[in-house]
């Protein structure tokens, strides 16, 4: 028998839900009030909310300082390259191990997954001298190829999940059919799988412009993306937080407004398989 | 033309054989009928016929030509699934036309044969809609329609009706045989549902553990099953299988007396015994009578109008000629 929700319950549980919301959003909101506020309102105590004198000044000159869109294109370039080039590699991979696995299928996407528990640092210096070796440091390509490999493994999981959920049935009555493989690639798994590729090019996209380890330790100028642009106005310049705050929201815009128009396909790919 | 050898086919999977060294012919138009429990190879078998699984020796041939190494695609067979299998991305109208489009059939003729199998299959109304928006029996008749506008060689069926419901499944079961009678077309249709199998085969391929337990028409199967697994497996409630002193008195191991073959008197018979469950369908009733002084409780099926109740006193005489003897080995003897 289904429970039975009060409507006491319900307004309990609406409530709670948009305090939890709000808390989760609140680092966000201030980030970006506080970018609209003076330096010296910005450190202010008590805090202020709304009553302060709105300006843009920290968006100019954060502007004038540094190049915003060298670093924008920058992001854009390693983010996008990364996921697609993890996605040809993936795609692969994952349609191998969902529809023709072998005994050792299981333990290579455990020891994928294990990867990513291993602390970056760890291999920073590896890294490091290998990219000095071979001339990638401070290139977009060096980040592309280190962001590939680090989201590698959560490309694969989550295609292999995708695929999963396609019933065999299906394509083997494509074969029955007579479709050769190329044809049962192109008319019909590609199309069912449509939705699991665009929520895993959604959500890499996003680990990948965020991604500030790699980012800061391997870029100097020419190809650091946003996030060394928001590092570049925490520490040499004092504690400017009106500018940080500002730089950050620059930083963060395209990505939060990627996501929200893309929030329903995003919440579908990481809960996909979860309930059947 | 629909001809299908299987010469010493045989599957395994790792070091387990499902299927030892099978022969089987089916001839050409023919409605066969692979029946068996749970596990017993039936899909499998069909499946190798299909080409979706690969065959570890043996040979299989259709109209005469070796088919054991060609792709599912090349074998000019259709297959109806159990799941039904239809492409969820696209309207019924393209489900059906995909088996034409990947042989490259012109336009005219794809729209022709689609409108076509729609009348048959009372689609018509449907082919711009999507799997999803259709009942289970309208997908099945989606599934059935993508089968026939190939015009293949021979139909197979993996437990096509198991996913409906009961209403839905005779009247599908029937449909299904209609086809069979307009098109003369080769089908193989596998269940575990003996009643689909008696009402629908012309041959019947009782299979249990990869192996032909006999090869008959529902008939043959029913009258003379060559062993106590088919007596029990065909015909239903199951036939009353007796061991012990009765059937010693027979020179058998085993006695064998349908339901439906027992004559049922208040007075007088071979075996008195008491009724302990009563089931009234209406048509008929089923009584499971205990104490008869044998071993095994016996169901017999009687007339509707019968009136017996929990607790009744009744005599039980096999009818004459009626009654199965096995050997030891669940042989029949003759």
């Amino acid at each position: 028998m289904a429970r039975a929700v009060t409507p006491q319950r319900k307004a309990i549980n609406t409530i709670a839900a948009w305090i939890i919301g709000l808390l989760i959003f609140f680092p966000i909101l201030w980030t970006i009030l506080t970018s609209f506020k003076t330096e010296a309102a910005a450190v202010a105590f008590p805090p202020q909310f709304l009553n302060f004198d709105w300006t843009f000044e920290n968006y100019t000159t954060v502007q004038e300082r540094s190049s915003y869109f060298r670093h924008f294109w920058n992001s854009v370039v390693i983010s996008l390259g990364s996921t697609v080039i993890g996605l040809i590699i993936a795609v692969p991979a994952a349609w191998a191990m969902a529809f023709v696995p072998g005994k050792q299928t299981k333990n290579v996407l455990m020891w994928m997954l294990s990867t990513k528990m291993l602390p970056p640092v760890g291999v920073l210096i590896p890294i490091y001298l290998l990219f000095r070796q071979f001339g990638l440091l401070d290139t977009r390509t060096g980040l592309v190829i280190v962001l590939t490999l680090m989201n590698l493994p959560i490309i694969v999981w989550m295609l292999y999940t995708y695929f999963r959920e396609i019933p065999v049935d299906i394509l083997e009555a494509a074969r029955m059919d007579g479709a050769s493989l190329r044809k049962e690639i192109i008319y019909i798994l590609t199309p069912m799988a449509v939705p699991g590729i665009a929520s895993t090019l959604l959500l890499n996209v996003i680990l990948s412009w965020n991604e500030a380890f790699w980012t800061l330790n391997l870029t100097a100028a020419k190809a650091a993306p946003l996030t060394a642009f928001i590092a570049s106005y925490s520490s040499p310049e004092g504690l400017f937080y009106a500018k940080l705050s500002a730089a950050s929201t620059m930083a963060i815009a395209p990505i939060l407004i990627l996501g929200w128009f893309s929030q329903k396909q995003l919440v579908r790919g990481l809960t996909f398989g979860a309930v059947k | 033309m629909g001809r299908i050898t299987l010469d010493k086919v045989t599957k395994r999977f790792g070091d387990a054989e499902v299927i030892p060294p099978l022969d089987l012919t089916i001839e050409d138009g023919e409605f066969v009928v692979f029946v068996g429990p749970s596990g017993c190879g039936k899909s499998t078998l069909l499946r190798l016929i299909a080409g979706l699984e690969d065959v570890s020796g043996g040979e299989i041939r259709i109209d005469g030509t070796a088919a054991t190494e060609l792709p599912p695609a090349k074998r000019g067979l259709a297959m109806v699934f159990q799941s039904y299998a239809l492409y969820p991305h696209m309207s019924v109208r393209k489900n059906i036309a995909f088996p034409m489009k990947m042989a490259g059939m012109p336009k005219e003729e794809q729209e022709r044969r689609i409108d076509n199998a729609a009348k048959v299959l009372n689609l018509t109304d449907y082919l711009d809609r999507r799997p999803g928006q259709l009942s289970g029996g309208q997908r099945q008749r989606v599934a059935i329609g993508r089968a026939i506008v190939r015009e293949p060689a021979a139909f197979l069926f993996d437990e096509p009706l198991s996913n409906l419901d009961a209403a839905l499944r005779v009247g599908m079961r029937l449909e299904i045989s209609e086809l069979h009678n307009r098109l003369e077309t080769t089908m193989i249709y596998v269940t575990h549902d003996q009643v689909e199998a008696m009402t629908m085969a012309d041959k019947i391929v009782v299979l249990r553990a990869g192996k032909i337990e006999q090869v008959g028409t529902p008939l043959e199967l029913y009258r003379t099953p060559r062993n106590k697994f088919v007596a029990g497996f065909i015909g239903s409630p199951t036939m009353n299988l007796i061991e012990g002193p009765e059937a010693q008195a027979m020179d058998a191991h085993t006695i064998g007396i349908r339901p439906e073959h027992l004559d049922v008197s208040s007075t007088d018979g071979r075996w008195r015994g008491t009724v302990g469950v009563a089931e009234h369908l209406g048509s008929d009733t089923f009584f499971h009578v205990h104490d008869t002084g044998l071993a095994e409780m016996i169901t017999v099926r009687a007339d509707g109008e019968v009136q017996l109740r929990h607790g009744d006193t009744v005599y039980l005489t096999p009818q004459d000629g009626k009654l199965h003897r096995f050997d030891e080995q669940g042989l029949r003897i003759a």
